[in-house]
């Protein structure tokens, strides 16, 4: 039996819920607003918010005077080629865990685990100096590796969570029916997995996308995604809020729409699996 | 029906990914180790000497070491207070019955997904810049006296930002938890008599002791290592005012080159670390066998 919600109660409910949403919603919002003004009207005191003149050219500006496409694209294969690479490598591995588990297993899971605590900063020394030596340093497939490895412990995790719930039973019947392992893995788990795998790519896609240890560290240039890109807007010699504004919601853009898809399996994905 | 066949291959399945992480997590602690031990400057190469265990001496001793160790912990501190505290009753507050409340939902949960490069520039350029920033604009509309958030109080303007980066994952997670609190225990309560406020100590709070420590523990994890955020803003300064112990090993060891003093911090952040993860590899342990 649900409980009567009272008229009163859900007025203020929602207006509470609105108001606090919008509050928190606010920065993102007056960025979006922000790359539609001039540079003068982005500066103007007291501000405009909707009654200005409304333009888009900071966009056109941003990618004729810094080449934004360069580093989206850069973004786009860091993102998405160290999220490929470690699906990869986290399937078979969050298979078998889940499915031959042995009395080791949930060591090697928490031992995976614990990987990912290592702070990035107590290595980043090696890892730069080793760059460095084999010229990896502003490469895209440097940074490719290293956000692959960092973020193989949560793709194992979340594969193996999910792979966890497929039943038993159906993969026994299967086994009776005479399905081999192979024929076993295309036909009858696949299918089934497929939600958990999205969701875990999504969530990675997300984390490597947004990354922004390793990228500033060890990319300028040529291999430098939107994270250290929008960085480059930093530096104090003239304002350009317009034209920060206009890079850095493009930046956002994609990433906030998948966001909002993945946001039911973020909880899970980001605490491994301890709060559902 | 494990045979000696699929014990095989589940143990073929599984060891690239195992050898990979390994190496990951051994080759670069060991250089780590290893260069902690000499004197190594990448402005004058060639003269590496093992000094044992000066450089943890002088990282240990510096002054800036306990400036930033300070600054991280009241950095990790402040965003864990406001990130609990405000994401408590936000969280409460959307377990209500809400109008559009997966609108709102998409509103509370954004700012996670926005790069910290940009969440920081934003926050620095168009809301906290002292003449042009719209806080100010607020400021003197009530006839108070704008704030120079990054020269007066930098490092709780950064505090600010990291935490509404992170009050959406708190609130996310407690949400979670709030709605799989059984309502008929809640009903129960209030149908004795219980106060709004006796249910929420009594009945909500215990239940949310878990994601609460969930969220502290990972929250902790992230904090310990927050450094685009300050990169972008403040640098660490003024003078260390915003350093934290991630940026100290950062500009010892790619402004400075100072790599043996930059290693040694480095195992000191990783023993920091660990301490931390040791208690939530507990927790989640413990999940994994329910």
């Amino acid at each position: 039996m649900a409980r009567m919600a009272t008229t009163q109660r859900v007025v203020i409910s929602t207006i509470g819920a609105w108001f606090f949403g919008f509050l928190i919603f606010f920065p993102i919002l007056w960025m979006v607003l922000a790359s539609f003004k001039t540079e003068l009207e982005a500066f103007a005191i007291p501000p405009s918010f909707l009654f200005f003149h409304w333009t888009t050219e900071n966009y056109a500006t941003v990618q004729e005077r810094s080449d934004y496409f360069h580093h989206a694209m850069n973004s786009i294969i860091i993102a998405g080629g160290s999220t490929l690479i470690a699906l990869l490598i986290a399937i078979p591995a969050a298979w078998s865990m889940a499915f031959s588990p042995t009395k080791r297993t949930k060591d090697i899971l928490l031992w995976m685990l614990s990987t990912k605590m290592m702070p990035p900063v107590g290595v980043l020394v090696p890892i730069y100096l080793i760059f460095k030596t084999f010229g990896l340093l502003d490469s895209r497939i440097g940074l490719v590796f290293i956000l692959c490895l960092g973020n193989l412990p949560i793709v194992i995790w979340m594969l193996f969570t999910y792979f966890k719930e497929i039943p038993r039973d159906i993969l026994e019947a299967a086994r009776m029916d005479g399905a081999t392992i192979g024929r076993e893995l295309i036909y009858v788990l696949t299918p089934m997995a497929i939600p958990g795998l999205a969701s875990t790519m999504l969530l990675n896609l997300i984390l490597a996308w947004n990354e922004a240890f390793w990228t500033l560290n060890l990319t300028t240039s040529n291999a430098a995604p939107l994270t250290t890109f929008i960085a480059s807007y930093s530096s104090p010699e003239g304002l350009f809020w317009a034209k920060l504004s206009a890079a850095s919601t493009l930046a956002i853009a994609p990433i906030l729409v998948l966001g909002w898809f993945s946001q039911k399996q973020l909880v899970r994905g980001l605490t491994f699996g301890a709060v559902k | 029906m494990a045979t000696r066949q699929t014990q095989f291959l589940a143990r073929s399945l599984l060891t690239p990914a195992v050898g990979l992480l390994f190496v990951w997590m051994i080759v670069p602690l060991a250089l780590t180790i290893y260069f902690s031990t000499l004197h190594y400057s990448l402005l004058d190469p060639g003269s590496e000497a093992f000094v044992g265990l000066e450089n943890f001496r002088y990282f240990l001793t510096d002054p800036a070491f306990l400036a930033s160790l300070q600054n991280t912990l009241v950095l990790v501190g402040s965003v864990l207070a406001l990130t609990i505290l405000l994401g408590i009753p936000l969280a409460l507050l959307m377990d209500q019955p809400v109008i559009g409340r997966n609108f709102v939902r998409l509103m509370v949960i954004a700012p996670f997904f926005v790069m910290p490069t940009v969440s920081a520039l934003v926050w620095k350029n168009l809301l906290m810049h002292p003449v042009s920033g719209l806080f100010a604009w607020l400021a003197k509309l009530v006839g108070a006296t704008p704030i120079d958030w990054f020269n007066d109080v930098p490092l709780f303007a950064v505090i600010l930002i990291v935490a509404w980066q992170w009050l959406p994952f708190a609130t996310l997670i407690l949400l979670t938890a709030l709605q799989s609190l059984d309502e008929e225990q809640k009903e129960a309560a209030e149908m004795d008599g219980a106060s709004a406020v006796s249910t929420f100590i009594y009945i909500t709070l215990p239940h949310l002791a878990r994601p609460i420590t969930v969220v502290i523990l990972i929250e902790t994890i992230f904090l310990l290592t927050v450094f685009a955020e300050i990169f972008v803003t403040t640098g660490g300064g003024p003078g260390l005012q915003t350093t934290n112990i991630a940026f100290l090993i950062y500009s010892q060891a790619l402004i400075q080159f100072d790599v043996g003093s930059a290693s040694a911090g480095g195992l000191v952040a990783v023993v920091i670390a660990n301490i931390v993860a040791f208690f939530l590899v507990r927790i989640v342990g413990r999940n994994l066998e329910a």
